[in-house]
């Protein structure tokens, strides 16, 4: 008996899908980038779903991955949230705890061979400290001061290693909105799973902010020197 | 043998509007030896009179280590004791574990408290014969918690249970106010002050009867430990030997004791009564 059959799962593959997070450290607290595409597959089926949620006052959880297991994510999160408020004694969940739940949850499904297939990342900003953890469908979780998934974290990751690493507590909410353009853009190009209308969360002593939709201008002009891009001439 | 009749069964009200077996309960902790609690803004204290049954026989444990930001007192039956701060250290665990966080100790509390409860209402079960002084310390700051048999739990300045608690009381009511900027040092020995109008005549507090539990930063008399500074911690034996130095003796002429108050049932007579078991 295969070991899925044992444990009363089938082994699962994320259908849709979203793509990268990026998210890093500035002087006032957190901020993360996500698009605001769905796909299915390689077909762009979705192009108006939010990936970055809000969770409690204090942090923001941004998902790649499969979306219906997101959601699932921002459910349970969501009855997390209350019954800690239902409970009315001054007392609330901050970002290191909702990233170490998240955690517990992630691998405890990988090891019921039923794993939420997401790469998460957890920001927020309590009590005077930011926090920025990741965790994925593994269980895995690490912390740094700039985190990327999916291909965000090959393409979008050194960039933002260069810009911030060393100047956490000098960058403005300008150039921290200023890297992000950039970076969400390269990924735009360089992403086929990537769409040009994307949202930011800031979280800062202030609480949590979500921005409406911002759209990218890319030049494409380039495309028709490339052989094999556009409509062949020989 | 009974006092009451509407007594045998502890969901069944009296005609008074009143749970007997429940109020036994409550009884159970008055024949406990003592326990004083008290906390500052930086700490929280607790200081128990341990019992021995003899000569020959060790002394019974006041104190259980909940976990780093909290701990217990308490006085009643030591086994039912036991078993509510072994609860009380998996439900800490769990938190720990679950969400990277101290419990807060306002729900470390309300748990045992519910847990009591319960046992009032449900048909065969009894009540647990047991009180706690429960101290921690969250993001809330130090705090110091009454649990009881009748599942209610208080949060106090300063609290006294057990044997002869009245008289520690009214030691408490009389200096509570100094006690929120009170340095760790003055915190203890009010505490030690207090736990010694709990005694018997011609009894007093030395190394071997008195325990001391604290949570905050150390204090000059304690030697460096291995656990993180300011966790819970219990001092027994020569530890307290520096703090039981630091007591001011009794104003000498004992005035007549005019019997200190009415409301303290155990405060009167022999009292010290040994549980079995």
């Amino acid at each position: 008996m295969s070991i899925a059959a044992q444990t009363d799962s089938c082994p699962r593959q994320p259908i849709v899908t979203g793509t990268s997070v990026l998210a890093l450290k500035y002087k006032d607290g957190v901020m993360m980038a996500a698009d605001n595409l769905a796909s299915y597959g390689s077909l762009a089926r979705f192009k108006d779903i939010q990936r970055l949620h809000p969770v409690g006052k204090y942090t923001v959880i941004g998902a790649g991955g499969d979306m219906s297991d997101f959601q699932y994510i921002q459910k349970f999160l969501e009855q997390l949230i209350i019954e800690e408020f239902t409970s009315q004694d001054g007392h609330d969940l901050g970002p290191a705890q909702i990233h170490e739940y998240l955690s517990q949850v992630m691998y405890s499904r990988r090891s019921k061979i039923n794993p939420l297939w997401n790469s998460l990342l957890v920001g927020g900003f309590k009590d005077g400290k930011s926090f920025l953890s990741y965790v994925d469908l593994l269980g895995t979780t690490y912390s740094a001061t700039t985190l990327a998934t999916g291909f965000g974290a090959y393409l979008a990751q050194p960039i933002l290693r260069k810009e911030v690493e060393g100047r956490e507590n000098e960058l403005t909410e300008e150039e921290a909105i200023r890297i992000m353009e950039s970076c969400m853009k390269v990924l735009y190009y360089r992403d086929a799973r990537s769409l040009d209308k994307y949202q930011l969360a800031v979280i800062t002593a202030d609480g949590v902010k979500i921005s409406e939709s911002r759209h990218l201008s890319t030049t494409w002009s380039f495309a028709e020197g490339i052989r094999g891009y556009g409509a062949q001439t020989q | 043998m009974f006092r009451n009749t509407y007594d045998s069964d502890n969901t069944v009200f009296s005609p008074q509007g009143r749970l007997h077996q429940v109020e036994y309960a409550l009884e159970a902790v008055k024949q406990g030896s003592a326990a004083v609690g008290l906390k500052s803004k930086t700490h929280a204290v607790l200081l128990a009179l341990k019992r021995s049954t003899g000569e020959l026989a060790s002394y019974q444990q006041k104190m259980f280590r909940i976990d780093d930001h909290a701990g217990i007192a308490i006085a009643g039956l030591t086994s039912d004791a036991r078993v509510l701060s072994n609860f009380m250290r998996q439900q800490a665990m769990s938190s720990k574990m679950l969400f990277n966080r101290a419990i807060p100790v306002n729900r470390l509390v309300s748990a045992i408290a519910d847990k009591a409860q319960v046992n009032t209402q449900e048909y065969g079960r009894r009540p647990y014969g047991v009180g706690f002084l429960v101290i921690g310390y969250d993001e809330s700051g130090s705090h110091l918690y009454e649990f009881s048999p009748s599942g209610n739990s208080y949060e106090y300045f300063a609290m006294s249970i057990g044997a002869r608690s009245q008289s520690a009381k009214t030691y408490l009511e009389k200096h509570y106010e100094e006690f929120a900027d009170a340095s760790l040092e003055d915190l203890i020995r009010h505490g030690l002050h207090a736990l010694r109008e709990t005694l018997q005549q011609d009894k007093e507090l030395n190394v071997n009867n008195t325990s001391i539990g604290l949570i905050g930063p150390r204090s000059e008399h304690e030697k460096k430990g291995v656990q993180p500074e300011g966790a819970f911690r219990i001092l027994e034996n020569e530890a307290i030997e520096p703090f039981l130095k630091t007591m001011v003796a009794k104003e000498d002429p004992p005035a007549p004791a005019p019997a200190a108050s009415s409301s303290g049932p155990a405060a009167s007579g022999s009292g010290d009564v040994q549980m079995s078991g």
